[in-house]
């Protein structure tokens, strides 16, 4: 057991003395790539002038005049451009985060599942990891986009619950509780408070926290003297919420692709455990459940989290495709700006610079979790 | 490799790079077309009338013809086309790169583009206006009444900005659901995600007669919300290609005017004592020096395509399968808006 590696992490070799020659020819090969990048630039600039195409990013404070169909951002086609995209980043997001939670959470479920001791349970998570993570993602997203637009009754005959939620070709449309911001401040307080008084009554966790939660959901029910409800119109379902079947075509598709995926990356973590380490589990008599949180997980983390991270990124990334069903996301948003006015390389760039600044982000926040869970020597 | 040498290669490299870049700078295009041998003409990826491909390979449609009809005057032959597909996105970066001589897609003329996109356009081929399609229903007959109402619309056109100005114009709500590809929207249409699907009038009737199961349960509304001209553009700055580009368009309109059509335009020219008619077939005045091409050159528009109503009627007309009226696609002797200056 002594063998077992809380082994230190090997020391970096010496640096070399500096080497000025290779130093200078370093900073030759920068300065010419910079060059050569000024000059794809400026080459660009004079050609855009010579054909009179117009250039520069003086078109954001334009108006934009088409129209975003969903988000939580607020938009009127009056707006400018600048306010476009920032509702295209913000639907990106609506669809990217969402896909994060739940592939994380179905990943590390399956993951699990996969080293399980029955039989049954380890095959059929194994058959789901390579079903979906062996079809391409645009496949699925069509695939799921397909089934909700072709197989959904239409508005005239919707699937309801009572007149509570309304399952469409247009979508998922349920109630919501009609308030006003300073309505909504009491249940709100209280969805904070209630479970973290509940957290800090640590030996009866296990009745308080269930309670805390069941206290919340019946608060925010009763709470609203109205609720906008969904109803039947002349043009499907309309009021109330709505979860269009675009975004969630897109959220299905990501967080079952990217979580397959995830599965994998903690099934790997979960193996790189040594066996000694469960061995031990079994000697101090904890259940398999206790092993798992106590021992086996937080040792596996530190394997898992580098790759989740470039997982993470790839969630982001990937919901681009949403250009393919519709969802309008910065790609969309900025590809409907390239047509109306023609400045290919501005828009582009723009969708490159959203996309880098949200995995930066993403690599910065990752940074800090992978510092928390490597091993520490005490 | 040592470090020197492999600097060596990697500066070597680049150098060339930015020489090859440096090289790629357009010259004129009729040249470039001569020296190639074949017009290279924007279209549309699909639509029937317009520009569509047959299971062998074989482009026909009214913007297609036009490109033909250019590579006629041009090159002699009308086959020397090489078509390339684009999509509503890449069709103006197709032209301002380069990548095309001629954009013939269904583009509608408008301000900005013309004057900031750095192309310019030759003319209209074809009068279009947005309008919706919908299920029928009772008493369903204006566009205000499609309040409410999930609208599929493809991006990158002007429809999208119209459909925009019109519901905030009249104070109305819509949900638009906008795609990237012209085919998923009309399958979001033809699926029920969308109640309405909007675009220009041609493209509607083309997916009501060609796509649609059930066509007669659906209807164009008759309103159209906008005026959409449909015509080829070209590069802006070279007008020498920018006047054959008109002057193509103009050739058929004006020989349709005269008279003139692929089936009589050879007893024309062998018999034919009126000047305008010997000036077109090349028997009379050189129409061709000033733009840089031969006598016959709108002898062979005619000859190899025909005139704009062969063309009109053969494509999207009373010949097709969309059998759109000729309506203001008429001459303007007939009441139309279809007019070339005069061709002397």
């Amino acid at each position: 057991m002594a063998t077992v590696q809380t082994a230190a992490v090997p020391a970096l070799p010496p640096r070399p003395p500096l080497n000025l020659r290779s130093l200078g020819l370093q900073a030759l090969a920068l300065a010419l790539v910079v060059l050569l990048g000024a000059w794809l630039v400026h080459n660009a600039a004079i050609n855009l002038a010579a054909q009179n195409i117009a250039s520069g990013f003086g078109f954001l404070s334009d108006t934009a005049g088409f129209a975003i169909s969903e988000g939580l951002f607020p938009y009127e086609p009056s707006d400018t451009y600048a306010r476009a995209f920032a509702a295209g980043v913000a639907n990106t997001l609506r669809a990217a985060l969402p896909a994060v939670f739940l592939a994380t959470v179905l990943g590390f479920a399956l993951g699990i599942a996969q080293t399980s001791r029955h039989a049954l349970v380890r095959l059929l998570s194994r058959g789901l990891v390579d079903i979906l993570r062996n079809i391409p993602l645009l496949v699925q997203v069509l695939l799921w986009y397909f089934s909700l637009t072709e197989l959904l009754p239409g508005g005239d005959t919707p699937l309801q619950v009572d007149d509570v939620a309304f399952l469409t070709k247009g979508g998922f449309s349920f109630a919501v509780p009609d308030l006003t911001a300073s309505q909504a401040i009491v249940p709100l307080v209280l969805t904070f408070i209630l479970p973290w008084l509940a957290w800090l009554a640590k030996p009866w966790r296990r009745i308080t926290l269930p309670v805390s939660l069941l206290v919340v959901i019946g608060v925010w029910l009763l709470w609203p003297d109205s609720w906008q409800r969904p109803q039947v119109g002349s043009f499907g379902v309309s009021g109330g919420a709505t979860l269009s079947p675009e975004w969630l075509a897109l959220v299905v598709a990501l967080t079952l692709y990217s979580g397959v995926y995830c599965a994998e990356i903690v099934r790997g973590g979960l193996q790189a455990v040594p066996r000694g380490q469960w061995e031990a589990t079994h000697a101090l008599s904890l259940t398999r459940t206790q092993a798992l949180r106590r021992v086996i997980v937080p040792q596996s983390l530190r394997v898992i989290v580098p790759p989740y991270t470039s997982l993470v990124m790839n969630t982001i990334k990937n919901s681009s495709l949403a250009v393919a069903i519709g969802y309008p996301d910065i790609v969309s948003a900025a590809t409907t700006a390239l047509n109306q006015n023609g400045q290919a390389i501005e828009c582009i760039a723009i969708i490159a610079a959203v996309y880098l600044t949200l995995n930066l982000l993403t690599a910065l926040v990752m940074a800090i979790v992978n510092t928390r869970v490597q091993l520490k020597e005490r | 490799m040592n470090p020197a040498f492999r600097f060596a290669l990697l500066s070597a490299s680049i150098a060339a790079i930015a020489a090859l870049a440096g090289t790629a700078h357009a010259g004129k295009v009729l040249d470039g077309v001569k020296q190639k041998g074949v017009v290279t003409c924007g279209v549309h990826t699909g639509r029937a009338g317009f520009a569509l491909a047959d299971s062998s390979g074989n482009w026909s449609g009214l913007d297609v013809d036009y490109c033909r009809a250019l590579a006629a005057a041009v090159l002699g032959s009308a086959e020397k086309v090489k078509y390339v597909p684009t999509s509503g996105q890449t069709r103006i970066t197709a032209l301002q790169s380069g990548e095309i001589d001629v954009l013939a897609r269904n583009t509608t003329w408008t301000y900005t583009r013309d004057t900031s996109l750095g192309l310019v356009w030759v003319g209209v081929n074809f009068y279009d206006g947005q309008a919706f399609i919908t299920k029928k229903k009772p008493g369903l007959t204006k566009v205000t009444q499609l309040a409410g109402a999930t609208i599929c619309v493809d991006s990158g056109s002007t429809t999208e900005k119209n459909l925009a100005e019109y519901f905030t114009g009249h104070k109305l709500q819509y949900k638009g659901v906008v795609f990237d590809q012209i085919e998923a929207s009309q399958q979001a249409f033809m699926s029920g995600r969308c109640q309405v699907y909007t675009g220009d009038n041609s493209n509607l009737a083309v997916l009501k007669a060609t796509q649609l199961k059930n066509p007669d349960d659906y209807m164009i509304l008759p309103e159209q919300i906008s005026k959409e001209p449909l015509g080829p553009a070209v590069h802006r700055g070279d007008e020498d290609w920018f006047a054959i580009a008109k002057w193509t368009l103009n050739a058929m309109i004006e020989a349709e005017e005269l008279g003139i059509s692929s089936s009589n335009i050879d007893s024309l020219k062998a018999s034919s004592a009126d000047p305008a008619i010997k000036r077109f077939v090349g028997t009379g005045d050189d129409l061709g020096k000033f733009m840089g091409l031969d006598k016959e050159w709108s002898y062979r528009i005619v000859k190899q395509v025909g005139n704009y109503g062969e063309s009109f009627d053969r494509n999207v007309g009373a010949n097709s399968k969309v059998k759109l009226p000729r309506g203001q696609m008429n001459l303007w002797t007939k009441g139309g808006l279809m007019i070339s200056p005069p061709l002397r």
